[in-house]
C-alpha cells in the first residue's frame, strides 16, 4: 500500500488485528477501497465506535494509532 | 369386487394453519436454517432453497483482509430473498455478545438479533444469566431478541420479561445431532410463555425436527443437521417435510397412549 512512504509520513494503524500503514490524510472510505471492500458489504468499528453513516466514510481521516475492525456476515448456525 | 365408490367426490381440505408471526412479522415457514459449516457455497444455496426457510441466520466475523478464506455469505445469498437473523455466536461475556449486536444491526438489514451467550466451550451451553442481561440491554436499545437458551423454564420466563420477543430453547447441545433430549421441558416452557417459542441446536434428522414441532412449539432452528448430512438439499426436503408433519400431527392432536391392546377391526360379524 504505502511502503514507499517513510516512517514518519506513515500512519500507523491496526486493522483487523493486524499492523497497516496508510498516508497521512487516508480516509476510512479509501482504506476500504484500496482493500477492494464493498462499503455496502462490511461494517467498520474504529476505536470501538461502529461508524454507522456509511455516506460519511470518505470524510472520516484516519489518525495515526487508530484501532479498526471490518466485518461482514459469515455462514453462521 | 366392482368398486362402487359411494364417498365424497374430493377429500375434505384441511384447514390451514395460522402463520408463524415473531415480534409482529410474518414468517412463510416454520423451519430456519443457519449458514454454517457447508461443504460449498453452491451445497448451501440449493439446501437452503430445498428446506423452504425464509430466516436464515449469518455470523459477524471479521473480513478476511488477505483473502485467504471464502468472501462473505452475502455474496451467495440474496438478501432480498431471505431474512437475514444475525446471531452473536462465539460470544462468552455480555459486553462481546453487545458489541456483535450493534455491528450486526449495523450492517442495516434489520434490528433482530439471535442472541447467543456462550457459558462454557466444551459444551457451547448458553449461560443463562448473561443472555437475560443481554436480552434487556438490546431490547432497551430497539433490538428484536431471540434469545438461545437451555431447555430450563425458568431462564426462559426471565428472558420473556426481559423483552425477548421469541425464546429460542435447545433440543441438545449445538452441533450435537442428540436430538429432542427433554419434550416435557419443551411442552413446558411453550404452555407457560406467551412469546413464540423457536426450538434451536441439536436436531440431528428428520424424525428428531418432527419431534420438536409434535411439542407445539412455533417453528425450529437447524444448521448442522442439513450442512453435515451426506446430502444436504435432500436432507433439507426431509426437514421440510418432517416440520410441516410434526406440527399437522401437533395440530392434529394424538390419540391417548394405552398399555392395552385395542382392536381396530370389529368384534361384531366375526364368523361363527
Amino acid at each position: 500500500m504505502t511502503s514507499q512512504l517513510s516512517a514518519e509520513a506513515a500512519l500507523a494503524l491496526v486493522v483487523n488485528g493486524e499492523p497497516r500503514t496508510v498516508a497521512p490524510g487516508t480516509t476510512v472510505g479509501a482504506l476500504l477501497a484500496s482493500l477492494a471492500l464493498d462499503p455496502r458489504l462490511v461494517v467498520v468499528e474504529r476505536n470501538r465506535e461502529i461508524l454507522r453513516d456509511r455516506d460519511a466514510l470518505g470524510r472520516i481521516a484516519l489518525e495515526p494509532g487508530d484501532v479498526l475492525e471490518i466485518v461482514h456476515f459469515v455462514g453462521g448456525g | 369386487m366392482t368398486a362402487t365408490h359411494v364417498g365424497p367426490a374430493a377429500p375434505h381440505a384441511v384447514a390451514a394453519d395460522d402463520p408463524l408471526v415473531i415480534g409482529g412479522r410474518r414468517f412463510a415457514s416454520r423451519l430456519m436454517v443457519g449458514t454454517g459449516k457447508y461443504r460449498s457455497n453452491d451445497e448451501m444455496v440449493a439446501a437452503i432453497g430445498v428446506s423452504g426457510a425464509e430466516v436464515v441466520t449469518v455470523a459477524v466475523r471479521r473480513v478476511d483482509l488477505d483473502r485467504t478464506k471464502d468472501e462473505g455469505v452475502l455474496y451467495h445469498l440474496d438478501p432480498s430473498r431471505f431474512f437475514l437473523l444475525a446471531n452473536t455466536a462465539g460470544c462468552y461475556t455480555v459486553d462481546d455478545t453487545l458489541r456483535y449486536a450493534r455491528l450486526a444491526r449495523a450492517a442495516g438489514f434489520n434490528e433482530w438479533v439471535k442472541l447467543e451467550v456462550i457459558g462454557d466451550q466444551e459444551s457451547l451451553l448458553p449461560d443463562a444469566h448473561g443472555t437475560i442481561e443481554a436480552t434487556r440491554i438490546l431490547a432497551a436499545e430497539g433490538f428484536k431478541v431471540m434469545a438461545y437458551t437451555n431447555d430450563d423454564l425458568i431462564a426462559a420466563l426471565r428472558l420473556e420479561d426481559a423483552g425477548a420477543i421469541a425464546v429460542m430453547p435447545l433440543a441438545s447441545p449445538i452441533g450435537s445431532g442428540l436430538g429432542l433430549l427433554n419434550p416435557y421441558a419443551i411442552r413446558t416452557i411453550k404452555h407457560r410463555l406467551s412469546v413464540p417459542i423457536v426450538v434451536d441446536a441439536g436436531v440431528g434428522t428428520a424424525s428428531d425436527a418432527c419431534l420438536v414441532m409434535e411439542q407445539g412449539v412455533d417453528g425450529i432452528l437447524m444448521n448442522t443437521a442439513l450442512a453435515q448430512a451426506q446430502d444436504p438439499v435432500r436432507m433439507a426436503r426431509a426437514m421440510r417435510l418432517a416440520v410441516d408433519a410434526g406440527r399437522d400431527a401437533y395440530l392434529a392432536g394424538r390419540m391417548p397412549r394405552r398399555e392395552v391392546a385395542v382392536p381396530s377391526s370389529p368384534t361384531t360379524g366375526l364368523l361363527g
